[in-house]
Parts: C-alpha cells; structure tokens; sequence
C-alpha cells in the first residue's frame, strides 16, 4: 500500500463521483461512473485485492457501463437535474 | 487529535461516498440519477470491506514455493477473506443495476418521463 498514490486515486474518486451526480446528460454520468469504477479498480489493486479489482473492472466498469448505455438509449437523455 | 484524524483519512472518503450515494438516491429526481447514487453507495461499502482487510507492507494472497514447505507466515499476506466476500457482492451488484435498468425502461414505457415528481403528478391525476 503506497500512501501518496492511495491519497491522489482517493481524490480522483470523490471527484469523479460527484461529476456522476451533478452533470445534467445522462450518457456523459454513465461514461464518467464507468471512470468512477475504473479508479476504484486501480484503488483496489494498489490494496492488494487483484481478484476483486479484475472482477470490478470486467464487471462493474465493462458490463455496467454497457447497461447504463443500453437504458439511456431506450429512454431520455436529458435529466432535469 | 489532529493525527488520528489524518491517519484514519481513507475511512473520511468512505463516509464522504457513502453520504455523497445517500444524497443521490434521496436528492436526485431523475431515476437514472438514484441508480447512480446507488451504484456509488455499494462500491463505497465495497472499498470499506477491502480497507479492512488490508495491511501497510502486506503481499498479495498467494502462497509462494517456500511457503509450501512448512515456512507460511500468515502475518506476512493481506485476509483473503473480505476480498472473496466482495467479489459476490459486485456481481450481484450488477444484477441488482440489470433489473433496475429494465424497471426504469418499463416505467419510460408507460409514463414517458423519468422524472419522480413528474410520474407522481400524471399517477394523481389519472387515479392509477
């Protein structure tokens, strides 16, 4: 576990997800969430839990993104807020 | 005081995630929105787990050639146990998105917006 990496992928979580929260078109929250479970892979991995950080990154940001992308392109892409 | 609370800094971001996911399931109009907040609270829980299983200096769970002749050391390597509970999780979490996911479409389907206030209003005034 190295401290400063720890610290600086921390920070590029928060951001990250408080992007996925505030931005108003809903393909961009999905594209910036599948980035937001990408830093959490890299989190993961400099952890030492290397199972968890492949699963996270094949399942969370792969098949997870595809299916925010497939809903969103059924409904609207325009949030209110 | 001051140390304790910066040494403990990774648990801060956990709470601030988990409040950040909390304020989107609740604050958020858009349904897609809440499922995004939810989709922040579980990889939050998730993060947790991972942190306590985890040691400064620890190696990866995987027994070396040495190890296999009677010279394991189990303070040496990180729990494996939290890391294969969190496995589950993140797969079942994804099922969960799945069928949320295809509720919202339904619900585009018959009310043709996704948002909360707006599905309650058309829900008053038709009586169904």
């Amino acid at each position: 576990m190295i401290v400063p990496l720890d610290i600086i992928l921390l920070v590029f979580v928060v951001i990250t997800g408080i992007a996925a929260l505030q931005i108003k078109d809903l393909l961009g929250a999905t594209i910036i969430l599948g980035s937001f479970s990408f830093f959490m892979c890299l989190i993961y991995t400099e952890m030492g839990a290397v199972d968890v950080a492949f699963t996270e990154a094949c399942v969370g940001a792969g098949v997870g993104t595809v299916l925010f992308i497939a809903a969103v392109h059924k409904t609207k892409r325009r949030a209110k807020d | 005081m001051l140390e304790y609370i910066i040494s403990k800094y990774n648990y801060w971001v956990y709470i601030f995630l988990m409040m950040l996911g909390l304020y989107g399931m609740i604050g958020k109009r858009n349904l897609v929105k809440k499922l995004i907040g939810m989709n922040i609270f579980q990889v939050a829980i998730i993060l947790f787990y991972i942190s306590i299983g985890s040691k400064v200096g620890g190696d990866i769970p995987i027994l070396t050639a040495e190890d296999l002749h009677g010279m394991a050391d189990p303070g040496k390597y990180l729990n494996p146990i939290p890391h294969v509970l969190m496995l589950t999780a993140i797969v079942v979490g994804i099922a969960t998105t799945g069928v949320a996911l295809a509720i919202i479409i339904m619900i585009y389907n018959r009310y043709k917006t996704l948002a909360e206030d707006e599905i309650l209003e058309i829900r008053k005034k038709t009586g169904a």
